[in-house]
């Protein structure tokens, strides 16, 4: 079997996989898990990019994903005048004092020579500056939490549409994988893992405390869409005459009508990117990336800089998976940063690359449709076990109602096992690198 | 007065749950450690590995408790119930080893794959713990809540503030103490734990000294379970057990060990107090101790809180940075393979 069938194969047989649930469930569910599919292929090509290519273990995905999704609704939402008005200012200003501080730091620790004084003086400008920092930010925060808690008590965003939110997490997300790079990369491997594993907690804790920025635990609802509303369509004479043509009832129609407008939108970036990843790991850029990977002192010998092209590709990676997360928030229509869960967002993604094929875009791509077709379907499945295996026992009875109850956890469990089992008896995945 | 009530609110809000809390981290950064230095690879799946054995225990107190057996003078049930959960863990980890990480080892694989099957079973385990105990949160400490009652010691100090120490705080520092000590004296004193180093060091020149490389790695395993477990307990005692604060108590163990050193015991016992401490004094609310030493004018409006407890992950994390920018291999020279 050629590669090209065998791999049209594999694609073959995951659309056959939601075209069942569309059939056997409902087209609903298959258009969600595809959408989610299509999310989750580009954050895998991100991972690949950052794994396959490069060699550099990131398990910060979620803080990236979160990143992207906090671009959109600082781009999206509409601006809150009053909450402008009450401290806005006031706010900026704070950050800027902040950003300005460790501006200051970094200066004066890079210009002066290593002495006692100079440390002195860092820590001075430090303690100091967070006093500043503090006294000039804490006010505007308390001011424009306190305009209108229950609807806004946030600065709101720039009221623009929301696919300019897209590129925008892309960036948020960049910035903050520069910090990271800077920081680990150059070290052993393992560091990276825990500066990254530690940047996307903070992330998260961040989007839930500082209410000013996103409302924190209260939710962001109601983002502007980029696909028409379900109720407009409704009520559209042209949309029902179209439905009715095709036999379906209008409440059906406008919601498939919307999920596929997100298909396609999702689908156009999807292979944006792929193309994009496919020229770069043919290019000569590509090919040193391998070389860095396969053989980091033999590409130094020839001149290369490990340290700067890992930066690159880190932030190209990251940046990537941060447009992932600001298209999944467009498509959830709002921003909950309790829903980030670092097994969801970060691990499973790896399972996504890893079962795919590390290195090869279109593995990455496959295993982001396949395993979230599973992490989906797993658990329904589980449910069906756990009542085939518990139908012996009586009614009511203790273990039988803790065995369903905890079918849901199977998800987990069952990632789990095909992570150690595709390492172990196939750790190249199913479309392995050319 | 004001001096010695000063003193006795920061004991009883930041010393004491601060020594607490990075006995807890120091004994989970010495598994993490160990396993980084025999085994070479950073254990994603520790986190995890303390959930489980926690859960045992947790299950053993349960049914210890439900045949009434206890401990006397107040001491909680879990402790009695440690044995076994120490057999659950360590019956656990050996299984994992030979099915699963075994055949790395063997191959001679990369740290990084290592690290990245260390997260499969991260999932394994914590689907596996969720779907026994639930993800909800379990309290299984009984017997007495305080050695020291704050309202105890006002009543026999006669100060304003309250010294209130925690059965499970008492409990958790002696533990740990027992625990180092006992680890030391092996590491140092006895033959496997001599053989062990020496893996640690310079693997082959040990296997060349006729050291069995299948026995360092079980009793290293066996070391890593015992001290998974404890901390586990201890934490889930002192505060409460839920599988995901167990993952996420990850984040500040490996801190601990990297700024001790990775690989080094004496340098995770440190890392785990520094981490701790740093915590416990960038999260707390410093106004009643600032206004009890302060003269009046001076005495702060605010909480002089610097963060608010919800951030504590990134003091953990910050501290990782600063010593990954400034001092890679650590306070106390960890290895850096």
């Amino acid at each position: 079997m050629s590669e090209t069938v065998r791999n049209t194969a594999l694609f073959a047989f995951v659309a056959v996989l939601i075209v069942l649930t569309g059939m056997m469930q409902s087209w609903n569910t298959a258009l969600l898990i595809l959408n989610m599919g299509l999310i989750s292929a580009i954050m895998a090509l991100g991972v690949n990019l950052q794994w396959g290519f490069a060699g550099l273990f990131n398990v910060g995905v979620m803080g990236f994903v979160a990143l992207g999704g906090l671009a959109a609704v600082l781009v999206s939402m509409p601006p809150t005048n009053e909450a402008w008005a009450a401290g806005g200012m006031r706010v900026l200003a704070g950050l800027l004092a902040g950003a300005g501080v460790v501006v200051a730091a970094i200066l004066v620790h890079r210009r002066m020579k290593p002495s006692r004084f100079r440390a002195l003086l860092t820590l001075i400008i430090l303690v100091g500056g967070s006093f500043l920092y503090r006294e000039v930010f804490d006010p505007g925060v308390d001011a424009v939490e306190d305009v209108d808690p229950a609807a806004t008590g946030y600065l709101g965003g720039l009221g623009l549409p929301i696919l300019v939110a897209w590129p925008v997490g892309g960036l948020l997300a960049a910035g903050a994988a520069w910090i990271i790079g800077k920081a680990a990369l150059g070290l052993r491997s393992d560091y990276l893992a825990i500066a990254t594993l530690g940047i996307a907690e903070i992330i998260l804790a961040m989007m839930k405390n500082e209410d000013w920025l996103a409302r924190g635990v209260k939710n962001v609802v109601g983002l502007p869409r980029p696909v028409p509303y379900e109720v407009d369509l409704q009520q559209s004479a042209d949309f029902l005459e179209r439905a009715e043509r095709l036999g379906l009832d209008p409440v059906t129609a406008s919601s498939l009508f919307v999920k596929l407008s997100y298909s396609i939108l999702f689908a156009a970036v999807l292979i944006l990117i792929l193309v994009l990843a496919q020229m770069a790991l043919k290019s000569p850029w590509g090919r040193m990336m391998r070389a860095i990977r396969d053989n980091e002192t033999a590409a130094r010998a020839m001149g290369k800089n490990v340290t700067a092209r890992h930066l690159q590709i880190f932030i190209l990676g990251s940046a990537i998976c941060g447009l992932a997360g600001a298209m999944m928030t467009t498509l959830d229509g709002q921003l909950t940063p309790t829903s980030y869960q670092p097994l969801r967002f970060t691990f499973l993604i790896w399972v996504m690359v890893i079962v795919g094929g590390s290195g090869n875009n279109l593995g990455a791509v496959l295993g982001g449709f396949l395993i979230w077709f599973l992490w989906v379907q797993v658990e329904p499945m589980g449910l069906f076990l756990m009542e085939a295996i518990t139908a012996s026992l009586p009614e009511g009875s203790a273990i039988k109602a803790h065995l369903l109850e905890s079918a849901a956890h199977m998800r987990l469990f069952t990632m789990g096992i095909i992570l150690i089992l595709v390492l172990r008896f196939s750790p190249r995945g199913l479309i392995p690198e050319r | 007065m004001d001096f010695l009530n000063a003193i006795v609110a920061l004991s009883n809000f930041v010393l004491i749950p601060g020594i607490a809390y990075g006995s807890q981290l120091a004994l989970g950064a010495l598994g993490v450690t160990l396993i980084y230095g025999i085994l070479r690879f950073s254990n994603f799946a520790h986190g995890d590995t303390m959930a489980f054995g926690t859960m045992v225990t947790i299950l053993a107190t349960w049914w210890l408790q439900s045949i009434g057996l206890g401990l006397p003078f107040g001491l909680p049930t879990a402790l009695l119930a440690l044995p076994i959960g120490i057999a659950g863990c360590a019956l656990l980890v050996l299984g994992t080893d030979k099915a699963v990480y075994q055949f790395y080892r063997v191959q001679k694989a990369k740290p990084v794959i290592l690290v990245i099957v260390s997260i499969g079973v991260m999932f394994v385990l914590n689907g596996l713990v969720r779907f026994v105990i639930g993800p909800g949160d379990q309290r299984f400490a009984d017997g007495e809540r305080f050695i020291i009652s704050a309202q105890g010691f006002r009543d026999m100090t006669g100060l304003r503030e309250g010294l209130a120490l925690k059965t499970s705080q008492g409990i958790t520092v002696i533990t740990a103490v027992l625990v180092v000590v006992f680890l030391f004296w092996f590491l140092n004193r006895t033959r496997t734990g001599k053989s062990m180093r020496a893996y640690s060091d310079n693997e082959d020149l040990a296997l060349l000294s006729g050291i069995n490389p299948d026995r360092v790695v079980m009793v290293t395993w066996l070391l890593v379970a015992a001290l998974a477990t404890i901390a586990g307990t201890l934490y889930g005692l002192d505060k409460s057990f839920k599988p995901f604060t167990y993952f996420q108590l990850l984040l500040p163990i490996f801190a601990a060990a990297i700024v001790g050193g990775l690989g080094n015991p004496i340098g995770a016992i440190a890392g785990g107090f520094v981490i701790a401490f740093s915590e416990v004094f960038i999260t707390y609310a410093w106004k009643k101790v600032l206004g009890y030493i302060l003269p009046e004018i001076l005495e702060p409006v605010g909480l002089v809180q610097l963060l608010s407890t919800d951030y504590k992950f990134a003091v953990s994390f910050v501290i990782l940075l600063i010593v990954l920018l400034f001092k890679p291999t650590g306070l106390f020279k960890g290895k850096a393979v």
